[in-house]
């Protein structure tokens, strides 16, 4: 039903795939590249749906309005270029969308957020929609500074090398005060390990003001550090109601000479995230994030957006640390998953492999690695399937893991330090870790009373490294 | 029940027992398999944040195995024996330094 008026506008509504569905498209080196899964409503034609996700996404809205006529939408419209079915579903398809770079400002993951993941989602013609994967062409991805710093300047930095690094949540999580604070994290870090961690709850609460948190967390970061001689850091937790408050956290920590501070980018959202890296980056600070409420997005098979493009999001948003998961524990295919978000984290270049979740290639064009950190849930007789599985360049953090210890946080680090060590030496010596794991930690029972009393407590594992993955 | 004693440390490999010979030539196998350039480095007093130690002779380029670097730490001992020394190692093609662990202490502790 269009109204054709004198001046030649044809008011009314169209179909989108006339405009937005284009399968003769050959994305362009410059087009940003999304794949959504899509489930359209049932009788929506697939294609058709697919359009109006590019559409939606991009330059269209659901009537044709005269204004139309002032621009060249060829020039600046989302293009849907494939769509195929998802193997093993009904009625879900992989639609894959190529925008004009020119709609996005330059440096801003909001922005390609908010028109990627905006008004679509909402789209009646739509039963799910979920965003599985980005390209960012290297053109706007020099427009990203990233992490601040970087796993290789984070290691000249902390003089440390060779090994993953070792850190641990202080618990209770809420309710300690800031000087029985400071002494947990005087324990761990005199006990061996190189970081402690705030808490994603901890901001500033009435039990605990965050001034007195950092000055007492200070002052225990100094001491061990005087006395194992070795670099120690605390996640000092900058997250804050405004990004007023949250910068003069920020400006404090520095002030004291802390070198690590802490941001939750989902909660706090991705501009002030952005704003703290930059400020980071300029004041030799390093930055740890947390994924709070990532689950609520990424956790439905069918609907929202996967962790690999949050992941990404915030590589480019900036930030040295990422939580991601530890794998340990969980199905096969979920390790492949993982390791494939954990290299869109860290490598410098990324080739198509659907088993890994990685849709696209992605050239990162040398922004610095993220490191990811592997945390919840285990203890001593994990480190061999954490250290094969993650490598050196992550950071494993074992918070009940260090704290249960029956001796208590000191000999609890020393216990995961030692453990950390000797599978590194093994898997340097050429024994495989997936095998002999458990032989590696015995044998160091030997020789550390501290490991010996960690691994009475928890139960070994076993890990089934070897087994084939079906995905 | 014990009490963790206050004992200084020196990264990587520091938590282990003081590694034999052979262990170490394990530990340079590797990184000469990785491709990294090894490197002797020592110092007398060595603080946390000190990030350059003074290095011995220059990064061993030539080294083939295990031995050559090994070779390098003994003559690094015999001459700067009340210092630290510890094995480096770099990745020319990542740009960066990769390796460091401790293979003398002058006054051996617990371990």
């Amino acid at each position: 039903m269009a109204t054709k008026t004198s001046a030649g506008f044809k008011a009314g509504v169209q179909d989108y795939r006339l405009t937005y569905y284009t399968p003769d498209y050959t994305p362009k080196d410059t087009d940003l590249l999304a794949c959504f899964r899509m489930t359209p409503q049932p009788g929506v034609p697939a294609e058709e749906c697919a359009a109006a996700v590019a559409a939606e996404s991009s330059t269209g809205t659901w009537t044709t309005v005269w204004t139309d006529g002032l621009t060249d939408l060829d020039r600046y419209k989302g293009r849907c270029y494939e769509v195929e079915p998802v193997p093993g579903e009904d009625n879900q398809y992989f639609c894959f969308v190529a925008y004009p770079m020119d709609l996005f400002e330059e440096g801003s993951v909001t922005n390609i957020l908010t028109s990627l993941v905006g008004n679509v989602f909402g789209f009646k013609a739509l039963r799910a929609l979920r965003l599985e994967d980005l390209r960012i062409p290297v053109a706007l991805m020099k427009t990203f500074q990233g992490p601040p710093h970087g796993i290789t300047v984070e290691r000249d930095l902390l003089n440390k090398y060779g090994r993953p690094l070792l850190g641990c949540t202080i618990k209770p999580k809420l309710g300690l005060s800031a000087k029985n604070y400071g002494r947990a994290v005087y324990e761990c870090l005199r006990g061996g390990l190189d970081f402690t961690k705030d808490d994603e709850n901890i901001n500033s609460q009435p039990f605990m003001r965050w001034r007195d948190r950092f000055l007492f967390v200070q002052e225990a970061i100094e001491k061990s550090q005087a006395e194992t001689n070795e670099v120690k850091g605390h996640y000092l937790n900058v997250t804050a109601a405004t990004c007023e408050d949250m910068m003069e956290r920020a400006e404090f920590a520095k002030e004291i000479g802390t070198p690590i501070i802490m941001h939750d980018f989902l909660t706090g959202g991705f501009t002030a995230n952005t704003t703290l890296a930059k400020w980071c980056r300029k004041n030799g600070l390093l930055l740890h994030i947390h994924r709070a409420m990532h689950a609520v997005i990424d956790r439905q098979r069918n609907h929202g957006i996967h962790f690999r493009v949050l992941a990404k999001c915030l590589r480019m948003s900036g930030g040295d640390h990422l939580h991601s998961g530890t794998v340990v524990g969980k199905l096969e295919g979920e390790r492949d998953i993982t390791l494939g978000f954990v290299d869109q984290m860290r490598e410098d270049y990324v080739e198509e492999d659907r088993s890994r979740g990685n849709f696209f290639t992605q050239d990162w064009a040398s922004m610095p690695g993220t490191m990811p950190v592997a945390s919840g849930g285990i203890h001593v007789w994990h480190m061999p399937a954490l250290v094969e599985i993650f490598g050196d360049d992550s950071c494993l953090q074992f918070g009940g893991g260090t704290l249960g210890h029956p001796w208590g946080n000191a000999p609890g680090a020393t216990a995961n330090r030692v453990a950390l060590e000797a599978c590194v030496q093994a898997r340097n010596e050429g024994r495989s870790l997936a095998r002999e794991g458990n032989d590696v930690i015995r044998e160091a029972c030997r020789w550390s009373p501290e490991l010996a009393a960690a691994c009475e407590l928890w139960k070994e594992i076993k890990f089934e490294f070897d087994a084939v993955d079906t995905l | 029940m014990k009490t963790l004693p206050k004992e200084r440390r020196y990264e990587t490999l520091s938590y282990l027992p003081p590694l034999t010979d052979q262990q170490i030539a394990k530990q340079i196998d590797f990184m000469i398999d990785q491709g990294y350039i090894p490197g002797v480095e020592f110092e007398k007093d060595p603080a946390p944040k000190l990030h350059h130690w003074t290095l011995w002779k220059l990064p061993l380029f030539d080294a083939r195995n295990a031995q050559d670097v090994l070779n390098e730490v003994r003559e690094c001992r015999s001459e700067y024996s009340d210092c630290y020394i510890r094995v480096v190692g770099f990745d020319n093609i990542k740009q960066c330094q990769t390796v460091s662990f401790i293979v003398y202490k002058p006054t051996q502790n617990r371990y």
